[in-house]
């Protein structure tokens, strides 16, 4: 039993990566390519320190994203909207953050919690929504993404939230943060433990907050009666119903705390890179969550697994521009790994449920047949 | 067997419901001619006469085909029980068939890679929906982020180099598919003669009403691309083959109970498979459209969440082509009003006196039905919206992009308690396994 | 040269993981009969016919049909053979019209027309033969039961079908419709049609079948004629003793009252869907419901568990009002439920069975202590339940949908009787579970009643619904219309209650 779980836990993902480089491969000959010159350089350039480093500084997002999306999928509730509410937070937080100045020790906290309510408020709209007029979250969800992208673009274009000392000033931001909001980096803690950075490398300090984050959602979701009750909830609604758990209520809460998660998905561009927000911002963190949400299977160890490879693979891409071939192929790398992980997971479940069919009913017949020997 | 008569049977409220219903073409043309009436009103109230002009309707109708075509995918997925949230990565699969093959074979190839790129869309969702019994909505999200990349990558071979080319745009595609006006009243050509054009004529007077109607009309029959004729003609073609066919029967029993199909010997696989891949197909044609007949070219981008709108025009239209249609027509005209505002005559301001209007009855007629809660909520927003209207000179271009999307929740919110899905929709279906 | 035997299966052999259904099944059936299949739920009745209908393939043994030996891939094949088959959950679609459903998949007119004009005489000729009038241009959404099993056997007549295999067809009829279905199976076979019968109830089967095949566990155990057995033997060679029954002798009923519904409404649009129900349940007392399948009772229990709200009426559970207060309050005053479907609603398959066992009580020790889950605490309870009501499982860790229908239903009673609740609602606690597991659940249902719980049941068992009831309410579109004395009723009369055909409180207590 425990190697058939070994085989599931660690083969699965291999195996699906495994059909990633194989169709890429058949892509990239097709195309003309030797795909042997592009995992070289692929390889080549992510087996560096810095680079190394950019992946998993890069991860991290994807990562705060990815648990953002389990929370709702872990009770069958598709928050397809971690893009738009990321966003949302992002944006408030900076204006509202520039607004205040407060000692460090406050500074960063309170833009956290600024992030989270918003994101979470943001969040709550769809599952109120779907609660009190019964919309589709998914539907509702993808509409209130563009909703917000023109919101947000409304107002940094024109209103005082944009930050314009000089009229001439054409790209549109919001006022930088105070030093005080900034996250300290882990360099400093991590060189007394005898590793030296190459010069201009920073480890995030968000990196810290992800782990937390990972770490209490792994106990909240397993381990606390509300994370019980959100399991049941996904697994058989009807059935979490008649035990007491109210509907509403969870898909409002849940698409709460998927949306407070969301909004602290920008927290790594805005408290250690950035330091604003601005047409410049990242795209794309909230869909990419949801990838490696699906790819790391919910599971908060999963989706870190799941959210480097994402993010090594990008940074691996930049090392294919020295011969000269595409970097859209580490996308379609992406795509297949993602859809060829979530095949190989549903066939796995279909040979593990017949399995457990199996054992059980043979166990149980030696059980009977105890009984009536003796 | 005959005494018992159970309850539910004298609940039966509209008996003949094997075939369209006979009187959908004339409810359709009922509803049309109110949308006219409204319109031609709010036009001479407001002075804004793009609101009913020729051309704001051929831009609705070219805007609102991508959409329609998007609906009518979604609908052949979900007919045969399979969400397809992958619509948007479909159509955008459809923008390079069609940028590709238009520009190197000419336009109705482009329409045909289109359709088949789009396809190849519709069988990867198969394939891990039907044979793997992957979640519906995975799958979706899964093939949206799949079809943008194999699109760069593919744009980023193909496109780099020609001329106008580049790894974001494709090159100009010089010819289209050709052009179609209706002949004795838009000026359409008869066996060579051609006829005058009677409605533009009656468009230009201003006469109350006559007009407007006329503008609509000759907007909507003048110099259409054969392309959109095609695509306007599959929403009858859709509602034949579902309800008249023996194929269409099949695919809509698949949709509600496909263990029912299963026993009386169809192939449930197949069926899916078919009605994912159309599903696939027609959302291809949908992203066609965009590059052979709105730019010309391709565009990254470029179907600009369609897809999704394609699928609020599914649920708006309650699963049925007609529905799907007349949302499609709704989004096509909000945008088209979008792109023909101009300061001081602002189409968009005069359909937010609209909603104003709209909104106040509704709340009204909340009042009298004592719901007083949806009474003040529509009524304060009335408000809102119609002091915007007051103070306003010229309404930001974000709330008029935002517009469809705000419709289509807006219609979520006020009817999806009367929507009937296909019963089995998002069901995974195992042959031999009964749930 | 027509063999007189229309069916000649030999030595069917059908393995599924773990369990062997089919073990070398022999079986006859001669022309123009009606056979009965006989065995208790889970003896492999059902997935015999699903191999001779195409729907599953044997793993060994040959089929012969009309003299020829068929292999069968598909449902088509066999409909070709001339086999049809109603099934026991009715395989039709809802929001398509009888025509619709009648013809699918064997559509008259061209590829690429139907014609409907064809299809709806052949329906209202082969109606008018057999007696089988149904509207066929209403959805299936709008017909009633009975109605809806008319359409599933239109659809195997209009087939042409020489063979009929009916799967369980009197389960969910009242006792004059299944009078009525056999009247339309003597009139079929007397045009020639062979019916296979298959069903549990044994009285039925000596009253129609001209030939009957027992089988348990997957094998033939016998071949006899109805004119040679009774009941007692036939139930002995089901099962290898006799049947358990639901009778309650002693009388527990208690003064003091624990569930009472006032006056309870609930409006569909125009539709009502319950009209001023007045129920009382005392301790010690159980009150069966009897009703045509759609009359209201399901959306009543739901009002009662909490999962949908009463338009007007109250609920007094333990003399506490309880109508505005939620489900999980009202289990946590001592309301437990056993659901209809159980798959559904009862329990979560891929979950284990203690965390199975912890639904509707995680917000009590020992399950929870706060916040934080005691998992130790539900493995221990886990496992008394499965000591208790015989749970075969290999233990507490295995998911629920390893257990077989039997085991998963002891299991949820035992959950339900966990924690001694005062009011039981129960839908259909022994549908479709073998006798052992009936057993079971009947003794928990009769122990807690002498303990004093009071019990709420729905059942479309007549015989178990006036064997374990106190007190016999009928329901009738959402009204209660007769007050009824299980000690002095018979299942014939209760099914004219139940169809409406007769109204007024008979035996009034």
């Amino acid at each position: 039993m425990n190697r058939r779980k070994l085989i599931e836990l660690v083969g699965a993902p291999f195996a699906a990566f495994g059909v990633a480089v194989v169709v890429s491969s058949i892509v990239l000959v097709l195309a003309g390519y030797n795909p042997l010159d592009a995992f070289d350089a692929m390889w080549s350039h992510i087996n560096g320190t810095d680079a190394l480093i950019d992946a998993i500084n890069d991860a991290a997002p994807y990562y705060v994203s990815g648990l953002a999306a389990a929370i709702g999928f872990k009770m069958g509730l598709f928050n397809i909207g971690v893009e738009g509410q990321y966003r949302m937070a992002a944006f408030w937080a900076a204006v509202i953050g520039a607004k205040v100045s407060l000692p460090a020790v406050l500074h960063v906290p309170f833009i956290l919690i600024v992030a989270m309510l918003v994101g979470g408020a943001w969040a709550s709209v769809p599952g109120v929504l779907a609660v009190k007029r019964n919309v589709n979250v998914v539907i509702s969800t993808i509409m209130l993404n563009s909703i917000t992208v023109a919101l947000v673009a409304l107002w940094l274009k024109d209103s005082h939230f944009r930050y314009r000392p000089n009229p001439a000033d054409l790209v549109p931001k919001t006022k930088t943060l105070d030093r005080s909001a900034w996250m300290p980096d882990l360099n400093a803690a991590i060189e007394k433990i005898g590793f030296h950075f190459p010069a201009n490398t920073r480890l995030h300090g968000y990196l810290v907050l992800a782990a937390v984050i990972g770490a209490v959602f792994y106990v909240l979701v397993w381990r606390t009666r509300f994370g019980f009750d959100l399991r049941m909830s996904g697994a058989n609604p009807s059935a979490a119903r008649a035990s007491g758990v109210n509907p509403n209520r969870m898909i409002v809460m849940t698409m709460l705390m998927s949306g407070a998660l969301a909004g602290l998905v920008g927290m790594g561009q805005m408290l250690s890179e950035g330091h604003l927000f601005g047409d410049q911002f990242p795209t794309g963190l909230g869909f990419a969550g949801i990838a490696v949400a699906l790819l790391g299977r919910n599971h908060p160890a999963g989706i870190a697994f799941a959210a480097f490879v994402w993010s090594a693979l990008e940074t691996a891409s930049i090392g294919l521009s020295n011969v000269e071939i595409p970097q859209e192929i580490a996308k379609i790398m992406q795509g297949t790994l993602l859809l060829s992980a979530v095949v190989v997971y549903e066939i796995i479940k279909r040979q593990s449920a017949a399995a457990t069919l199996r054992a059980a009913a043979e166990t149980t017949r030696a059980k009977a047949l105890e009984v009536s020997t003796a | 067997m005959t005494a018992t008569v159970p309850p539910e049977t004298t609940n039966r409220a509209a008996g003949r419901r094997f075939a369209l219903p006979e009187s959908a073409a004339l409810r359709w043309m009922i509803y049309a001619g109110g949308f006219v009436v409204v319109l031609s009103v709010l036009r001479v109230v407001t002075g804004v006469n793009d609101l009913t002009a020729g051309g704001t309707f051929s831009a609705a109708l070219l805007l609102a085909v991508p959409i329609l075509l998007a609906g009518l995918g979604g609908l052949f997925a979900e007919r045969v029980g399979v969400i397809n949230i992958g619509l948007e990565g479909m159509m955008v699969l459809g923008t390079f068939g069609a940028g590709w093959a238009g520009y190197e074979y000419g336009a109705w190839w482009g329409v045909i890679c289109a359709c088949l790129f789009g396809a190849l869309g519709g069988l990867l969702h198969a394939v891990a929906t039907v044979t793997f019994g992957v979640d519906h909505i995975i799958s979706g999200v899964a093939i949206n982020i799949i079809a943008p990349g194999v699109v760069r990558f593919l744009a980023a071979i193909v496109f780099v180099g020609t001329s106008g080319g580049a790894i974001t745009q494709g090159p100009r595609i010089s010819s289209n598919t050709g052009q179609f006006s209706l002949p004795l009243l838009s000026g359409g050509n008869l066996f060579g003669w051609n006829t005058p054009d009677p409605l533009q004529r009656i468009a230009n007077k201003e006469w109350f009403l006559v007009s407007d109607l006329c503008g609509v009309v000759h907007g909507l029959t003048n110099g259409v691309a054969m392309y959109t004729v095609l695509a306007v003609l599959l929403v009858p073609a859709s509602a034949y083959v579902l309800w008249r066919t023996p194929f269409g029967l099949r695919l809509r029993s698949i949709g509600e109970k496909p263990e029912a199909a299963d026993s009386l010997g169809v192939n449930v696989y197949l069926m899916k498979y078919l009605g994912v891949a159309i599903s696939g197909g027609l959302a291809g044609l949908g992203g066609g459209i965009l590059v052979i007949e709105n730019g010309r070219r391709f565009n990254e981008g470029q179907t600009a969440n369609r897809g999704f709108i394609g699928l609020a025009a599914l649920i708006f239209g309650n699963w049925r082509p007609g529905g799907i249609a007349s949302g499609a027509g709704l989004f096509g005209f909000a945008e088209a009003l979008r792109l023909r505002s101009s300061p001081g005559a602002d189409s968009v301001l005069a359909v937010i006196l609209l909603a104003t209007v709209l909104l106040a009855l509704v709340s009204l007629n909340a009042l009298r039905t004592r719901k007083y809660v949806a009474a003040a909520i529509s009524g304060a927003v009335a408000i809102v919206i119609g002091v915007y209207y007051w103070q306003a000179e010229v309404v930001p271009t974000e709330f008029q992009f935002m517009t469809p999307y705000v419709a289509t929740l807006l219609v979520l919110i006020f009817a999806s308690k009367r929507l009937r899905p296909p019963a089995a929709e998002g069901k995974p279906w195992r042959k031999g396994q009964t749930t | 040269m027509i063999d007189s035997t229309a069916i000649v299966l030999r030595g069917i052999t059908k393995r599924f993981p773990g369990v062997v259904a089919n073990d070398n099944v022999d079986l006859t059936v001669r022309h123009g009969s009606v056979h009965a299949i006989v065995g208790e739920n889970g003896s492999g009745k059902s997935t015999l016919m699903k191999i001779l209908y195409g729907e599953q393939p044997p793993d060994e043994g040959t089929i012969t049909v009309d003299g020829t030996v068929r292999s069968f891939k598909s449902p088509r094949d066999a409909i070709a053979a001339g086999i049809g088959m109603v099934h026991q959950h009715f395989m039709l679609a809802g929001n398509l019209t009888v025509i619709e459903n009648v013809i699918l998949g064997d559509e008259p007119g061209r590829k690429w027309r139907i014609d409907v004009d064809v299809a709806r005489a052949r329906i209202a000729e082969i109606g008018r033969r057999y007696g089988l009038a149904v509207d066929p241009d209403a959805t299936i959404d709008e017909l009633g039961v009975g109605e809806r099993q008319r359409v599933e056997i239109l659809k195997v007549l209009y087939r042409g079908v020489k063979i009929l295999i009916l799967d369980e067809p009197t389960a969910v009829l009242v006792p004059h419709e299944v009078d009525e279905l056999f009247t339309s199976l003597r009139d079929l076979t007397a045009e020639g049609v062979t019916a296979l019968f298959i069903s549990h109830k044994l009285d039925e089967v000596l009253a129609i079948a001209d030939a009957i095949t027992v089988i348990r566990a997957g094998r033939t155990v016998a071949h006899v004629l109805p004119a040679d057995v009774d009941a007692h033997q036939l139930a002995e060679l089901m099962i290898g003793s006799e049947l358990p029954t639901p009778e309650t002798r002693d009388d527990t009923v208690q003064p003091e009252t624990v569930l009472a519904l006032r006056g309870l409404c609930l409006h569909d649009g125009e539709r009502v869907v319950l009209d001023e129900v007045e129920v009382v349940v005392h301790a010690g007392e159980i009150v069966g419901i009897a009703g045509v399948e759609g009359n209201g009772q399901r959306e009543l229990l739901d009002i009662v568990i909490g999962i949908e709200q009463a338009d007007s009426g109250s609920i007094l559970l333990e003399g506490e009002d309880v109508t505005t207060l939620s489900t999980r309050h009202r289990r946590e005053i001592g309301l437990g439920y056993i659901p209809e479907d159980r798959h559904h609603d009862g329990l979560v398959l891929e979950a284990p069975l203690w965390e199975n066992v912890m639904l509707g009580h995680q917000t009590r020790k020992p399950f929870v202590n706060g916040p934080w889950i005691d998992k130790r605490a539900a493995i221990e309870r886990t496992e008394q339940i499965i000591e208790a009501f015989d749970v075969r499982t290999p233990g507490a860790e295995v998911a629920a949908v390893a257990l077989s229908g039997g085991n998963q239903q002891k299991l949820l009673i035992g959950r339900e009787m966990l924690t001694d609740p005062k009011v039981l609602v129960a839908a259909h606690p022994t549908r479709g579970i073998d006798v052992g597991a009936q057993a079971v659940a009947w003794d928990a249902i009769r122990d807690a009643r002498a303990k004093g719980l009071g019990v709420l049941l729905i059942s479309a068992d007549l015989d178990e619904l006036i064997g374990l009831s106190d007190s016999l309410l009928v329901i009738y579109k959402g009204r209660i219309v007769a007050h009824l004395d299980p000690a002095r009723i018979t299942p014939g009369e209760l099914g004219s209650y139940m169809t409406g055909a007769r109204e007024a409180s008979g035996a009034t207590r």
